[in-house]
Order: structure tokens, then C-alpha cells, then sequence
């Protein structure tokens, strides 16, 4: 018996060698290294030499005016796109969910962005902000016919260029969490409806009561992965403000990470080992408060 | 509260493109259903007797035709409006709250002079649940209950709001056999010690006939038959009705009425005299009235004239055995169906039909004789008949065997060529009935309709 078990196990972890063997190649093995280089100072990836170790690294990048600009910047992403986003989408769906002509008409409309290119997208809306010597723009024109200042949203004050970027973000993130949210109401037995309106319920205590709880398990989903990939923002910036983000003052931490490795100021792995495992740490820690407060409020 | 139905029509349109015709389930539907009784809607799947609940709910709109609930017509209100508890096949419990929110839940949306302060719902919550007996499960969630407790408390969602009209869409269906018993018998004293007017809806007719005081079988969105359950089961008005009755199914044959007696096969096996009867006599004064003139088609002159055959609509009154005293002619001759109970059956030496004996089932209360007979539109004959008939049906049966071993032999020896096709021994495993008039049903073989008859033999 105990013999045929143990086969059972080895066979087993055979089935499960391929994945393991990748998954740990080029997630495990690189994270870890990651965490090593955070630690020696002054690591030089073409000589592989490096001449301490220590917490030097971190040191450096947590007083780093562009890093904690980074920060800043992230979070106000993270803080204002990723509740507008998935309420917005909520609405949107539900909207969707109840008109029933065209619908599928609508639902691929809706779902268009999100097979566009981010920099393509990125490129339209610089168009459509940016202010330049020959025109002020198409967003601008529109604020000055309603009788407003005109803005540089991308080249201009700091609340305008974070205005932008912040509208730019949902905007590419709405598609899929449309998609997600109608598969989420249409997936509802339609029996709950049918017995609440026996009961002579509003159609917005229906709507809290029962379409919200129901759905909870996917807004709970779409909240997590819409923080992880806001605070892995980085494209959308770029598409925006161009390379040199550092100087637009809308750098992200992950542009922080791409700069000290890439940038003009590149050459920097250590710093920005450091720089990465912050982030990490920033996000598994937001990610396990969102699941101890989700396992309060989903139901599933 | 008494609901009446008045003329009530459904049709769907129809999603075939090829095939404009409107679906109709439900056919111009008449019936009084009496205060404070149980009515059970039966019919096979797809007879509309669902969408004639969610009709009567309010969830969908009829056609054409009204809706009373006693004098109120309800046909334009809202669900919420007409003060009804529907409980849902699935149950439709809500899976996030608890059994006690799941109860209140409905206490919860009533608003102005209705509404309740929190302990008088936690109240009405409590004694609703005590009726149906889960209160000790109020803090559990649906998905933590048995599916018959996920029963009751839909049960007593339904009924926390005392509702006018008390609606069970296949109410045991999703349970196990054992707990289907219970649950319908629960159902039964709950309703009885509400009051409440309760329909419901189900296929399986052992339940339907068990515990409703009244019984609506449909078929293709047309009811067929409305009456008591025993009245029902005893006088079918045509062959659907008789065969979708009854476990086991009535024996169905193919017969023929000549000269005043009922043959099946070369058997003549009762006499049939014509009845004076028509039912027409029989009390339910409702209104609308479904008719079927047996003669009217195109075998007027093979039925007796003028033999008008009517459903009525409402409580058949008298006992199961309404045939008065005949008037002594014989029914004309024609082609039938005979639909034998399986308890019409008796068996005796010299009976007049004679069918092959095929097997003996014991069920410790009776005994079932699965015999053939060529005339039967059923595979085989299931026969019910008493324990004390235990030893002659088995020894014919052990003949039985002993012969088709034999019939196989004679197969073996033809397969491996040694002799021609072997006749089917007709020999000593003939099982002979007498059969019980008032559990025989004659139907005309081309409208089905009911043919009612007296036997000059004294039967039952």
C-alpha cells in the first residue's frame, strides 16, 4: 500500500516537472537573484563584480527625489483609477445588462479598446490634450467653448498631466473589466430576480442586495488585478509623456526600475534591484490586506 | 382567497424561423379553484402547467384571458401586487444570506403604513419558520442545508409574508424519494394549517394524486380533466388521462365492440351495454364548460347518437362509480381502446382473456403478473393481484420457464440448422383474467375520447 503510494507521488511530480522546472528558471531563480543584487553595492552586470554588501542600495533609492516622485505618482494612479475604473465599469455593465436590443452590438463597441494598442491609444489621446504652438488641441478647444482657461495637460501644471494619465488608465483598463463584469451579471440565475420581484423588491435593493453580492467574487477579482496593474504602470506613461518621464515629473516605480537600468542615468542594477523589490513588497502587502478585507465581503 | 381563471391564454412566438407558428402553452384555461384547497397542476413536461403557475404569479402576462384572486382582477398587477409566495423549483434561496435574512428578506421591501420594525419581522420570521419546523437552522447559510431543509425554507420565505395565494413550482422534484414523501405530506399539513389557497406544479402523478384535493391534467396547454383524485383516476375522460394516471400505467389494448361485447384479440372479454350517463349530470356548475362531442367527427354513425361526452369543469360530484342504470342497448360497434387498471385484472381459471404469462414480480403486498398479449399497445401486461393468489401464479410461472428454456432450446437447434423455424409453443403458460368492468375504460380509437359503458355482468 505504502509502496504504491509513493509511486503515485513520484508519478506525480513528474507530471508536474515541465512546470516547475520553467517556473523556477525564470520566475523563481530571477527573483531571487533580484533580492541578491538589492544587496550588493554597486553590482556591475558586464563584469559581474560588485564591492559590498549591505542595505546601501535601499538607502539610495528611499532618498531619491525621482523614486519618491515615482511613489507618489503610483499610488495617486493606483488610489484614483482603480475604484473609478471598476465603478465605472460596474455601471456601465449593468447599463449594458439591461438594454436588450444591440447589446451584443454594444458589448463588442465597448470591448474595442481593449484590442487597440496602448501606444497607439496613448498617441490619440497626447493629440487630443496636447498644446502646441500652431493649435491648443481638441480637449482644450471644448474647455474654452464653455468659456475656460485653456491647459498644456502634457506639457503643463502637474494636476493636469495626472489628470491625463489617471483618464488614459481607465480608459484602457475598462474594456476587460466591462467584459468581465456582464459575464458576471448575465451568469445570475435569473430565478433570484424572479423571486425578489415576488416580493415586491426595488430595483435598487435588488441591485444591492442581491446583483452586487452575487457578483462580489468577480469585483473582488477586478480590484486585486487592477492594483497589481496599476502599480505596474509604466507603458501608459510613456505613451503619454514620452521616455524621459523623470523630467515630466510622471515617472511610475517600474519607469524608476526601467530608468536605472536602461535610462540615460542607466548602468544601475543594484539600485534598481532595490527599487523592484520595494515595489514587490508594496504589492504583496496591498495584496494580502485586499484579500483579508475581501474574505469579509465576497461571497462566493 | 379563490382564484379563478378565466379563458386564459399564453403564446410564445415562435423562435423557429422556418415555422412562424406562435407556441401556445396555454389553451384557454377555466377553472374555479376553491378557497383553501390544495390543487395540483399534472402533466408531462412541456403541458404548460409552469407557465400556467407563472401566469397565476403574475410573472409572465397572458395573451388573452383574466385572472381572479376572488373578486380582484389581478390580470394586469405586478408579482408584488398580488400578494402571492412562490417557491421556486430551484428554490432560488439567496446564497450570501442567512436563513433568517433569507426570511425576512421579503418582510424587508414593505414600505409606508406596511412597514415592520425589526423584531416584529425577526417575529414573523420565527413563526414562519417554526411552521415549517427549521428553527434551529436560522444562522446557517443555504448552501450549508440539506435540500429538503433549502425546502422548507423556501416554503417559509413564501409564506412569511401570509400570502393570499401560496404557489410551488415542482416542489419535490430536486429531492430524494424517502425525503419526497415527508416533504409532500409536510406540504399537505402546512397548508392545511394556513388556509392558504396553495397550486402546484408536477409531473409525477403519485404525487399530485397523494395529498391535492384536486387535481388539473394537462397536456399541449389544454387541460384535459379536473376533478378529485379519485375521481380522476376511476372515470378518465380519454386515454391520455387514463394512461398518465396510475403506477403501473393502465394496460392499454386494442379492441373492437361488436354485437354488445368488447373483444381483445379473439376474446371476447365483457359485455358492454350503453350508458345512459354523460356526465353531463355531473355538478360542477363553473363557469365555461369544456366540451367534446365524441361524435361530432367522422364516426358519428359507429357512436350512439347524440352521446355528448363533457368534462365539466369543476368538482365532479359523486363517488367513482357513476354509472346509473343503462338503458339496456348494446354500444355501437366500432373500433377502441380498452384501458385495463392493473388492478382490474382477476385472476381465474376459466377468464375470458387470455394472455402469455411472462414473469411474477412480488411485492410483499401484492403480486405483479407481467404477462403479453398481441393486442396490447404495451410491451407487456402489468396485472396487480393479491397475495393470495401467491401459489397458483407461481406454479404457472415455473411451467413458464420450463417452456421458454425449452423455446430456447428449439431456437439453439434452428440456429445450428438442425430444424425449421420454431413455432412459439402455445402451451400451458396461459394466464386467464376475469376483468373488473368499473376498472376497464373503453376510448374511441380515433378522437381517444371516453366511451362509457354498463356490463350486464355483475362486476367489482
Amino acid at each position: 500500500m505504502k509502496k504504491k503510494r509513493n509511486s503515485g507521488s513520484l508519478k506525480a511530480w513528474l507530471y508536474l516537472l515541465p512546470a516547475i522546472l520553467f517556473l523556477g528558471v525564470f520566475m523563481v531563480y530571477p527573483l531571487i537573484d533580484v533580492f541578491v543584487y538589492s544587496f550588493e553595492e554597486g553590482y556591475n552586470s558586464a563584469s559581474q563584480t560588485y564591492y559590498g554588501v549591505g542595505t546601501y542600495n535601499y538607502s539610495y533609492v528611499l532618498h531619491d527625489p525621482y523614486f519618491l516622485q515615482a511613489v507618489k505618482n503610483t499610488f495617486l494612479l493606483v488610489i484614483i483609477t482603480v475604484p473609478l475604473s471598476t465603478g465605472i465599469a460596474l455601471l456601465i455593465s449593468v447599463g449594458l445588462y439591461s438594454v436588450k436590443p444591440l447589446r451584443n452590438l454594444f458589448q463588442t463597441i465597448y470591448f474595442l479598446p481593449y484590442v487597440t494598442n496602448t501606444l497607439a491609444v496613448g498617441l490619440v489621446f497626447m493629440i487630443l490634450f496636447k498644446k502646441t504652438a500652431y493649435s491648443d488641441g481638441f480637449i482644450n478647444l471644448l474647455i474654452s467653448w464653455f468659456g475656460g482657461n485653456s491647459v498644456d495637460f502634457i506639457d503643463g501644471p502637474y494636476w493636469a498631466k495626472m489628470f491625463v494619465l489617471c483618464f488614459y488608465t481607465i480608459w484602457v483598463v475598462m474594456p476587460f473589466k466591462i467584459l468581465i463584469l456582464t459575464s458576471a451579471l448575465s451568469s445570475v440565475n435569473q430565478e433570484y430576480y424572479n423571486a425578489a420581484r415576488v416580493d415586491g423588491t426595488s430595483k435598487f435593493r435588488i441591485f444591492r442586495r442581491i446583483t452586487l453580492p452575487m457578483i462580489s467574487h468577480m469585483i473582488f477579482y477586478l480590484v486585486i488585478t487592477g492594483f497589481i496593474g496599476a502599480f505596474k504602470a509604466y507603458s501608459d506613461a510613456v505613451a503619454l509623456f514620452g521616455t524621459d518621464l523623470n523630467a515630466a515629473e510622471m515617472n511610475t516605480i517600474v519607469g524608476y526600475v526601467y530608468d536605472m537600468l536602461y535610462g540615460d542615468s542607466g548602468g544601475y542594477p543594484s539600485y534598481a534591484s532595490a527599487a523592484a523589490i520595494i515595489l514587490f513588497a508594496i504589492v504583496l502587502t496591498i495584496t494580502c490586506i485586499n484579500l483579508l478585507a475581501g474574505n469579509k465581503k465576497v461571497h462566493y | 382567497m379563490k382564484v379563478i381563471l378565466q379563458n386564459l391564454t399564453k403564446k410564445f412566438p415562435s423562435r423557429d424561423r422556418k415555422n412562424r407558428r406562435d407556441v401556445i402553452a396555454v389553451n384557454d384555461f377555466n377553472f374555479e379553484i376553491p378557497d383553501g384547497k390544495l390543487i395540483g397542476l399534472l402533466g408531462p413536461s412541456g403541458c404548460g402547467k409552469s407557465t400556467t403557475l407563472n401566469l397565476i404569479s403574475g410573472l409572465i402576462k397572458p395573451t388573452s384571458g383574466k385572472i381572479f384572486f376572488g373578486n380582484d382582477d389581478v390580470t394586469e398587477l405586478p408579482p408584488e401586487h398580488r400578494g402571492i409566495g412562490l417557491v421556486f423549483q430551484n428554490y432560488a434561496l439567496y446564497p450570501h444570506l442567512t436563513v433568517r435574512q433569507n426570511i425576512t428578506f421579503p418582510l424587508e421591501n414593505l414600505k409606508g403604513k406596511n412597514k415592520l420594525s425589526k423584531a416584529e419581522m425577526l417575529g414573523k420570521a420565527a413563526e414562519a419558520a417554526k411552521l415549517v419546523q427549521i428553527d434551529e437552522l436560522m444562522d446557517r447559510k443555504p448552501g450549508e442545508l440539506s435540500g429538503g431543509q433549502q425546502q422548507r425554507v423556501a416554503i417559509a420565505r413564501a409564506l412569511v409574508k401570509r400570502p393570499r395565494v401560496l404557489l410551488l413550482d415542482e416542489p419535490l422534484s430536486n429531492l430524494d424519494a424517502r425525503l419526497r414523501l415527508q416533504t409532500r405530506e409536510e406540504i399537505k399539513r402546512i397548508q392545511r394549517e394556513t388556509g392558504i389557497t396553495t397550486i402546484f406544479v408536477t409531473h409525477d402523478q403519485e404525487e399530485a394524486m397523494s395529498i391535492s384535493d384536486m387535481i388539473v391534467v394537462m397536456k399541449d396547454g389544454v387541460v384535459q380533466q379536473i376533478g378529485k383524485p379519485q375521481e380522476v383516476y376511476d372515470n378518465p375522460v380519454n386515454l391520455f388521462v387514463a394512461k398518465f394516471l396510475g403506477t403501473p400505467p393502465v394496460n392499454v389494448f386494442e379492441g373492437c365492440v361488436r354485437d354488445g361485447s368488447l373483444y381483445i384479440g379473439k376474446d371476447a372479454v365483457l359485455d358492454v351495454l350503453e350508458s345512459s350517463k354523460t356526465d353531463a349530470a355531473a355538478g360542477g356548475a363553473m363557469n365555461g364548460k369544456v366540451s367534446y362531442e365524441t361524435s361530432a367527427t367522422s364516426k358519428a354513425g359507429e357512436i350512439s347518437s347524440g352521446q355528448v361526452q363533457e368534462i365539466s369543469n369543476g368538482q365532479q360530484q359523486g363517488s367513482g362509480n357513476r354509472h346509473t342504470k343503462g338503458s339496456g342497448r348494446k354500444i355501437a360497434d366500432g373500433k377502441v381502446y380498452a384501458a385495463i387498471r392493473p388492478e382490474g385484472f382477476r385472476l381465474q381459471e376459466e377468464g375470458p382473456l387470455c394472455c402469455e404469462l411472462d414473469g411474477v414480480e412480488v411485492m410483499g403486498r401484492d403480486i405483479s403478473v407481467v404477462s403479453r398479449n398481441r393486442a396490447s399497445l404495451n410491451p407487456t401486461i402489468r396485472s396487480i393481484i393479491g397475495t393470495e393468489n401467491m401459489d397458483r401464479i407461481f406454479s404457472m410461472e415455473r411451467k413458464a420457464a420450463k417452456k421458454d428454456g425449452d423455446e430456447k432450446a428449439d431456437r439453439k437447434k434452428w440456429a445450428s440448422g438442425q430444424e425449421a423455424v420454431p413455432e412459439k409453443r402455445e402451451s400451458d403458460n396461459i394466464v386467464r383474467f376475469d376483468l373488473i368492468p368499473r376498472k376497464v375504460f373503453l376510448f374511441d380509437q380515433e378522437t381517444e375520447k371516453r366511451i362509457y359503458f354498463e356490463t350486464g355482468r355483475q362486476g367489482g
